[in-house]
């Protein structure tokens, strides 16, 4: 049993030193435990964690180290007769009620930091977190900032035909911006299937279900960037739907929100400039390939042949040769219980004429069709 | 109990008994308990292999970060599918197998109760499995939303496989409650004079136990996907917020079957576990009755802590902490068990033959396992831990290193038993330590990589969880060879290879189905033996 014993030895060890390591590192990331974290709930649930985990260690050494001792002594190489005591309700009780004890003392901080974590009551602030296959949804209440929030990293990257980023499938291109020092109120839905926004640094993981909002809060104390995942299996790309959020101090944030009001206004301007104007079919292709590109090909792929059965074929599609009104509807609105969503808020109306024209004409689709955006405009107005 | 052994020795030279019949029909057509227990035992084992193929594949995508050898969509068919078989192919039907063979020969009765049934619950099984693994060929393959199949994942959003899957949970299901009940008649009925209820072997205590927990929950499982089907295909709205359901009801009706399942597949172990040690500790079980008790306390406990695997789906404070707090509790029967073997080997005189050595990785590594159970109970860090690697790590270590470990240790303790040879111990050691060794490097790291912040069920990773992910797959394809070991083993005894054994095997064990010859004879106990 030496062996036994020795491997046992060597991982308690080693998950001991981890903890070691976490401590000396504070709030960084660690790549054995747990992080601490940037909040003070982060902390309290951090200080939980290696309560229970100290508690589970001691547990541990007693009831394995009583095991190995007899497991020495009473062997019968040994020449040891076995004793004959098979019951003893004293010790019964005794190890039924010292557990019992010691479970007691464990959920009265459990409970006190539960119940600080569910109060999100009196925020200074509050973001609407919508999650969608496979992508986040960030809006301000307090303003008419929204976005969508994607993975960043290049697909290349992930073929393994370009060497990896730091950040590998951890990067966004717009993460969400908060103020430092001020309570952030999430309320978390989604457009789908069911995700979960998780935020480690925040110790923040709350399911974001479609048809229901669910409710979280942090107040970070440090400026920083911190980075989380979607944590509930949501489809294919489950795990390319990073999350980002970056603190800033209530200056910067300031700075950084008008600077976005006024980049809203900007492209409103440019919309209504585009809608007036037609594109050349050069232009709409080049950049509905690109809009495809980011937008559809997780589904559809990039060749427009889906994954058959799963995501249906635009190559060739019916609805893409034969109903150009269909076509421009299935993109505004989407198509109610399948995996086809609404994207009428993530791309402009310019972009949605160049993804109609580019899927209209692509991989052999040679309708010949150019769509505008005021065609787009006109469809989605009801005219 | 001598009068079992005489009964036995006068049947056996009795005319009027028939052995098996030759050939296929053998199988096909067999009421016999020992027959249809082989039938289970080895259809689990090929399951075994199977889903262990299919982690395989998980583990060589993971090897590295990167996609490298499957698409995410057929990776999360492998995520999927692997857990469906792992839960419902291998370790549910060995422990049918053992309590087929077993339950018969330690209560004195001649065979189950239902032996009609019996037959039929098995032989529908590998139909449950051919569709299951058929719908990965048919267009966009198999099921893809995890074991767990959670709505809208599972419903509208899932392929057109999803009808394949259902049927097939369906037929799993019947098999299970069909065998359960089997088991209940027969305890119930079919014990041997004297065999009261505190006299009996605690492996049938603790299968009357699972098969009261089976016949209560499965119906629910049954419910839940007829539920998706219907929300599939026929316009329900059951987990469908727009038609007026609930997506996270879906969970709580899955989770009222998943967690009494958590310890269907646990509680025939620790009747294993509770066999072994006393006899190779020589010294009777520590606290029997307690045992009992505990057993049935966490049977009742396993109702009230079905949330617990969905702090983060948004409840109200007061049920996070009533489900935190039941789930607390039951560590506390559960340490009363891990006392208790302690307790057994404590001033015994023990010796460490392969089932011993199985068992006591079992207390061990089982207990790892509850520890970090007792750790996810807790609700505020369980938000930390929730979905990732850390609760991979933990249930890998109840089911792996707990249920699959107490069946080796079943196979090899009564496998003797069985085929009348010993099996080749050299074998066996090989088996032993290799897979100890590889089940730890498998999945203790990730424990580390789960509180790194590793979330479970993605096909790549950042780079920082790079490292561990090398050592878990060279772990897991160690573990997956060694169990070749054991299939090499157990072909060598099945044709019976290897010294004779006597008819009670191992030097300190006690029970009625050691006091029968070895093999066991294709009848026993025609004629009742009495208990005293």
């Amino acid at each position: 049993m030496g062996l036994l014993k020795g491997t046992i030895g060597t991982l308690m060890s080693m998950f001991v030193s981890s903890a070691v390591f976490a401590q000396s590192a504070e709030s960084a990331r660690s790549d054995l435990n747990l992080r601490q974290g940037v909040t003070e709930i982060s902390s309290q649930v951090y200080d939980l964690h290696m309560l229970m985990f100290y508690i589970c260690i001691g547990i541990g050494v007693l009831v394995f180290g009583i095991m190995f001792i007899s497991m020495f002594l009473h062997r019968k190489s040994r020449g040891v007769k076995p004793a004959n005591f098979h019951e003893s309700v004293k010790v019964e009780i005794a190890w039924t009620v010292a557990p019992f004890v010691i479970l007691v003392l464990m959920a009265i901080p459990a409970a006190n930091t539960l119940i600080a974590m569910e109060d999100t009551s009196e925020a200074d602030l509050t973001v609407l977190v919508t999650g969608s296959q496979w992508k986040w949804h960030y809006k301000y209440m307090d303003s008419d900032i929204e976005y969508f929030s994607n993975l960043a990293t290049q697909r290349e990257q992930i073929n393994n035909k370009f060497s990896k980023g730091e950040n590998y499938l951890l990067e966004v291109d717009r993460p969400l911006v908060i103020p430092t020092g001020q309570k952030v109120r999430f309320l978390i839905t989604s457009d789908d299937v069911i995700h979960s926004w998780w935020v480690p640094d925040f110790a923040v993981k709350k399911d974001a279900n479609p048809g229901f909002i669910n409710e979280a809060w942090t107040n970070v104390v440090e400026p920083g960037v911190y980075r989380g995942q979607c944590a509930e299996l949501c489809g294919k790309d489950h795990g390319f739907m990073p999350i980002v959020v970056i603190a800033k101090d209530p200056a910067d944030y300031n700075a950084w929100k008008s600077e976005k009001i006024a980049a809203i206004e900007e492209a409103k301007a440019e919309e209504e400039r585009l809608l007036a104007m037609n594109m050349s079919m050069d232009d709409l292709m080049a950049n509905g390939k690109k809009q495809y590109l980011a937008k559809c090909a997780a589904c559809h792929q990039p060749n427009g042949e889906g994954l058959p059965g799963v995501f249906p074929s635009i190559k060739g599609s019916s609805l893409v040769l034969n109903d150009k009104v269909g076509h421009i509807d299935i993109i505004l609105n989407g198509r109610a219980g399948t995996a086809m969503q609404s994207f009428s808020k993530q791309l402009t109306l310019s972009e949605i004429a160049a993804v109609v024209t580019y899927t209209r004409n692509a991989w052999g689709n040679d309708t010949g069709d150019i769509i505008q955006a005021k065609d787009v405009f006109m469809q989605a107005n009801g005219k | 109990m001598s009068s079992a052994t005489e009964t036995l020795k006068h049947d056996a030279h009795d005319d009027h008994h028939h052995g098996p019949a030759k050939g296929i029909k053998r199988w096909l057509l067999t009421t016999n308990h020992k027959d249809i227990g082989t039938l289970y035992l080895w259809f689990s084992f090929i399951m075994f292999l199977t889903g262990g193929a299919m982690a395989m594949v998980i583990r060589a995508e993971l090897f590295q970060p990167g996609l490298q050898i499957v698409d995410p969509q057929f990776f999360n068919q492998m995520t999927t599918v692997h857990g469906l078989i792992m839960v419902f192919g291998a370790v549910m039907p060995a422990f049918t197998g053992l309590a087929n063979w077993l339950i018969p020969m330690m209560i004195g009765a001649p065979d189950m109760a239902l032996p009609r049934m019996n037959n039929w619950s098995f032989w529908i099984l590998p139909f449950a499995f051919l569709i299951l693994l058929s719908s990965l060929f048919v267009e966009g393959g198999g099921p893809a939303f995890g074991w767990t199949f959670y709505a809208p994942l599972s419903t509208t959003y899932s392929g057109d496989s999803t009808a394949l899957f259902v049927f097939s949970v369906h037929i799993m299901g019947i098999s299970s409650i069909m065998g359960a009940i089997n088991v209940i008649v027969t305890i119930w009925n079919m014990r041997a004079p004297g065999m009261t209820w505190m006299k009996m072997p605690m492996f049938v205590w603790t299968w009357l136990i699972t098969a009261f927990l089976l016949i209560a929950v499965m119906p629910v499982l049954a419910g839940v996907v007829t539920m998706v089907l219907t929300d599939k295909y026929f316009g329900t709205s059951f987990f469908n917020a727009a038609g007026g359901g609930d997506p996270v009801m879906f969970q709580h009706i899955f989770w009222f079957f998943g967690h009494p399942e958590v310890y269907i597949m646990i509680l025939p172990a620790f009747g294993i576990i509770s066999h072994i040690i006393p006899t190779f500790a020589r010294k009777p079980l520590f606290g029997y009755a307690s045992m009992v008790y505990a057993t049935a306390s966490i049977a009742l406990l396993s109702f009230i802590v079905w949330a617990h695997h969905m702090f983060t789906t948004g409840m109200p404070v007061a049920a996070e902490m009533f489900f935190m707090f039941a789930t607390m509790l039951i560590s506390v029967p559960t340490g009363v068990k891990v006392f208790n073997w302690v307790a057994t080997m404590w001033r015994g005189a023990m010796t460490f033959e392969i089932p011993m050595l199985f068992a006591i990785a079992f207390v061990i590594l089982f207990t790892i396992g509850g520890l970090s159970g007792l750790m996810l109970a807790i609700t505020p860090v369980d938000f930390q831990y929730h979905d990732t690697y850390f609760v991979v790590a933990h249930f890998h270590y109840v089911l792996v290193t707990g249920a699959v470990f107490s069946i080796m240790a079943a196979a090899y303790y009564w496998l003797p038993k069985w085929t009348g040879v010993m099996f080749d111990i050299t074998l066996a050691k090989w088996h032993f330590w290799a897979s100890l060794i590889s089940v730890n490097v498998l999945f203790f790291p990730m424990h580390f990589v789960g509180l790194a912040g590793m979330p479970r069920r993605i096909p790549d990773y950042a780079l920082q969880f790079a490292d561990f992910n090398k050592w878990i797959s060279i772990g897991g394809f160690a573990f997956g060879l060694s169990q070749l070991i054991f299939l090499a083993l157990l072909i060598k005894a099945c044709r019976k290879q290897g010294e004779p054994v006597s008819d009670q095997v191992w030097d300190g064990a006690e029970g009625l189905e050691w006091e029968i010859p070895s093999p066991a004879p294709y009848h026993t106990f025609d004629t009742p033996p009495v208990v005293k």
